[in-house]
């Protein structure tokens, strides 16, 4: 029995220690808001937060989350309020929408680390996030949109 | 969980919550007898196929029979229906429709959904609008002159009256539908949604993680599988041990495939199947498989050797299957001469959601649920695979991740349907990334020649190209050795040029891996290979490429290459609609090279490249500036100009020219699938790599502004990319790249 907190309540899970969270999210738990895209943490649809930090959950154990914090897209807000949904929806970000719960769970850490984000700090942050349908200008639009709205340069 | 709904034509209603009381309109497909139905009641619903439902709540539900996969066509296709309906979006409820013929053709693939259904979606719009209208009429007792459908409601301004949809919609339905040539369509100056930036039906679940896409299905007692399959097509299974696979935990069973004869068509690959609690132990389990192959035919094919046989078949000559005047003649009495040859290498689709589907055999029925773009041909291959009636197989169309060709197949949903029926549990097969790279369909290797010889004013006035790639045809019949007039329709038999001279040529090509479509299909190389060779030509005769490209297109007329010899398809659509039209190539050239101001100085290293194509009847011209500097090239700006004909949703044309834009470059710059001893030798996103954000460049969109029928959109923006790149990369360094990827020539 694993036990850590899963979107800001207690969590316990019968698993296995080296599942990685990916599968003890989608498969155990059935929260499918979390992709698999790679496997190998080369793709970055399975972002996850670990205490606060992006981590790509396909390669994380779920024992590495004992006892510590998880979140994911599902537990950002209650109605896509947050910031980044905002600026998300805005910019009419998705295509096929699958990278999307990585690219905003990205772009929110990102966001905590550095409220004022420029080109290349995007680029560096987000270049683990990949999208086969080719929405990084937007991304890169919206994540400039949601800095302004929480404080720091539009 | 908001699962997408799907919608059999008898749930349909169920699920939209009407009654007999509802308007519930259908037609047929282009192609057969206009049929509109009247109908009342779910047993004469039997004979129809597109709906749209008014309950008498207001709601308006429409189903879209086409699968979404980013283009954003179950928005696209109800905004077309709405717009005529003069409904309120904001009670538009979209439906996903299951596979089912009566709806025409579903195979969302070659950019034909707005292009084929768009007049339908405005016959269903405006067939119901005047029926409710007729309701106002007749129960206000006025002429129909007099009222008017407007928000949702009908009006009678004279009275000031009004009543809503869904309080019209049961005495609409007891009327006798309209003629359709007594439909009267809003004119553009009135389009409310048509040609509006309407945001996408899925954005807040997908915002949410509230989205169900193929691989999210999840089932009581589902079996999660996991397949090893044959490393060569045409391999099978000498032997299996399973001891350690079964010994994993959460592993419950380990059951090896059927095997298929080729040709490969849709069938499943030779392999074995671990079936476990979760994917985790299946992929765990699977790892301890031991597994001997069975040779094959395929197995000495290796795709460098297979490339420089390809090079050589080029420069001899093939099978002419257009020509214009004696291009050979015309050769010999050129002032001057240039040719070029190039290659591309096999490519895959890498969607980001891998192939997944799950499936259900209960009392005789077998239901899927799939990221498929195809679901009647699941519906089809699943029917004839597992010996049952087509009407024993339900087919849900869930979202998808991503497509681009990948999912036109439905291999991946027998494989799920053959393991539900012999577990007699559901069963989801999920596809690794290594699968979905080592055991695709992949876009055609390819290598071309051409050549042109110009005359003392230095006018091209012989043309002459070759081109060489394994069949798609191949796939299916084992047999076919050289590209298909269907392949050579796309970018290689419908060359625009102005020419005395022409000989478009063919050479043999056999197959030995599985050959498929990928995002605009041999548009890809025919589009980089043409687009390239203009470029150097433009540099040999000191033409600004421009020039040099409006010089070749010449003066402004409809080009048909079927008196030259060739059998053209124009993408399935009559070339009296959609004629290859010079002067909108022209147009959308000049637009992006006006825009991009391509023939302004550079700073040093630095240098803009253009190309021009038409593929699915619609007009695509890119500009892209790059810096190649220290053997480094880093791509700074793109711009496109897209002639598409009418367009139904201008933001998703640009997000769908923003993304063509970055596919494009990704095959460009990257893109390789090598074959060794008939195996891909590559495996995941560290040696198939996609572009990331840090090289993708600003993107700037133009749409031209057109009232001629809709054109394609997912594909168009592809082809041109390629080219523009190797031309900018050229004019910035001297380098010329013919053969891609640009990652063996350069650091990208």
């Amino acid at each position: 029995m694993i036990e850590f907190t899963l979107n800001g309540k207690v969590q316990k899970v019968e698993a296995d220690a080296d599942m990685p969270l990916l599968w003890v999210l989608r498969d155990v738990l059935h929260m499918t808001g979390t992709k698999y895209g790679c496997g190998m943490a080369m793709c970055g649809a399975c972002t996850v937060h670990l205490d606060g930090d992006a981590i790509r959950s396909c390669t994380t154990p779920v024992s590495a989350a004992a006892g510590k914090s998880v979140s994911t897209i599902e537990g950002l807000s209650e109605d896509t309020s947050h910031p980044v949904q905002q600026a998300w929806r805005e910019h009419n970000v998705p295509q096929c929408g699958y990278c999307q719960s990585g690219q905003i769970m990205s772009a929110v850490a990102l966001l905590d680390s550095n409220p004022e984000p420029d080109d290349a700090a995007i680029d560096e942050f987000m270049q683990g996030n990949l999208c086969r349908c080719g929405t990084y200008p937007r991304i890169k639009a919206a994540i400039k949109t949601a800095a302004g709205k929480m404080g720091g340069k539009a | 969980m908001n699962p997408i709904k799907n919608a059999s034509r008898r749930e349909f209603l169920k699920l939209a919550g009407v009654g007999s009381g509802a308007l519930v309109l259908g037609t047929v497909m282009p192609g057969w007898a206009p049929a509109w139905a009247e109908s009342k009641t779910a047993e004469s619903l039997s004979e129809m196929n597109l709906f749209v439902s008014i309950g008498s709540d207001d709601q308006v539900h429409i189903i879209c029979h086409r699968s979404e996969m980013g283009q954003g066509i179950r928005t696209g296709l109800p905004q077309v229906v709405a717009d005529e309906l003069m409904a309120d979006w904001n009670k538009v409820n979209v439906i996903q429709g299951l596979a089912n013929e009566a709806y025409g053709s579903q195979n969302t693939d070659g950019s034909r959904s707005v292009r084929r259904f768009y007049q339908t979606m405005r016959e269903m719009g405006a067939m119901a609008r005047t029926m409710l209208e007729q309701a106002a009429a007749q129960q206000w007792k006025v002429s129909q002159d007099e009222v008017q459908a407007r928000d949702h409601q009908v009006w009678h301004t004279a009275s000031d009256r009004h009543l809503s949809y869904g309080e019209l919609a049961e005495k609409a339905a007891t009327l006798s539908a309209p003629e359709k040539d007594a439909l009267v369509y809003k004119s553009k100056a009135d389009f409310s949604y048509i040609g509006k930036d309407v945001a996408i039906v899925d954005l807040e679940d997908m915002l949410s993680g509230n989205t169900e896409f193929g691989i999210d299905i999840q089932m009581p007692d589902m079996l999660y599988a996991s397949i090893e399959r044959a490393p060569v097509l045409g391999a099978n299974i000498d032997s299996v041990d399973d001891t350690q696979a079964k010994k994993v935990s959460g592993v419950v069973d380990v059951i090896t495939m059927p095997q298929f004869s080729l040709p490969a068509a849709f069938k499943p690959l030779a392999g074995v199947a671990v079936l476990a609690s979760n994917t985790w132990a299946a992929t765990q389990g699977r790892k301890k498989l031991k597994i001997s192959w069975t040779d094959s035919e395929h197995a000495s094919h290796d795709s460098a050797k297979y490339l420089d046989t390809l090079k050589q078949r080029v420069q001899n000559r093939g099978k002419v299957i257009r020509s214009i005047g004696d291009a050979y003649t015309g050769m010999m009495n050129a002032v001057q001469t240039h040719s070029a040859s190039y290659s591309l290498p096999y490519l895959i689709h890498a969607p980001m959601e891998p192939p997944a589907a799950t499936a259900v055999f209960k009392d005789g029925l077998m239901e899927i649920w799939a990221c498929t773009q195809t679901p009647q041909s699941t519906q089809s291959t699943v029917a004839q695979i597992l010996e049952l009636e087509k009407d024993q197989v339900k087919v849900n169309v869930t979202l998808l991740g991503g497509g681009f060709g990948r999912k036109s197949k439905p291999d991946f949903s027998v494989e799920a349907a053959l393991l539900a029926k012999q577990t007699g549990k559901p069963v989801k097969v999920t596809w690794s990334r290594e699968d979905e790279i080592q055991h695709g369909y992949y876009h055609a290797i390819s290598a071309q020649y051409y050549e042109a010889g110009m005359d003392d004013t230095g006018r091209v006035t012989s043309w002459l190209q070759r081109t060489a790639f394994p069949s798609i045809s191949w796939t299916f019949d084992g047999k076919t050795d050289a590209p298909s007039d269907g392949e050579l329709s796309l970018g290689f038999g419908d060359l625009p040029f102005a020419l005395d001279n022409l000989s478009c040529e063919t050479q043999t090509a056999e197959g030995h891996i599985r050959i498929g479509w990928v995002r605009s299909v041999s548009n890809i190389q025919h589009g980089f290979a043409i687009g390239s060779f203009v470029d150097e030509l433009a540099d040999k005769l000191g033409r600004e490429p421009r020039q040099m490209w409006l010089e070749l297109l010449g003066s402004d007329r409809h080009v048909d290459p079927e008196p030259e010899g060739f059998k053209y398809g124009n993408y399935g659509d009559p070339k009296e609609k959609f004629p290859i039209d010079t002067a909108r190539l022209k147009k959308v050239l000049n637009l992006v090279a006006d825009k991009a101001n391509v023939e302004q100085q550079t700073a040093a290293n630095e240098a803009w490249g253009i190309s021009v194509h038409r593929s699915f009847v619609s007009y695509t011209a890119v500009a892209t500036k790059v810096r190649v500097k220290e053997g480094k090239l880093k791509v700074l700006e793109m711009h496109c100009a897209i002639d598409a004909g009418t367009i139904v949703n201008p933001d998703r044309v640009r997000s769908q020219m923003e993304g063509s834009m970055i596919f494009g470059l990704s095959l460009a710059m990257l893109g390789e699938i090598s074959v060794e001893e008939g195996a891909v030798k590559q495996s995941n996103f560290h040696d198939y790599p996609i572009l990331r954000m840090h090289q993708s460049p600003p993107i700037s969109v133009y749409i031209v502004e057109s009232d001629a029928p809709p054109g394609g959109v997912g594909e168009p923006g592809v082809p041109p990319v390629a080219a523009s790149l190797a031309n900018a990369i050229f004019r910035a360094s001297g380098k010329r790249i013919r053969d891609l990827p640009v990652n063996k020539h350069l650091e990208v």
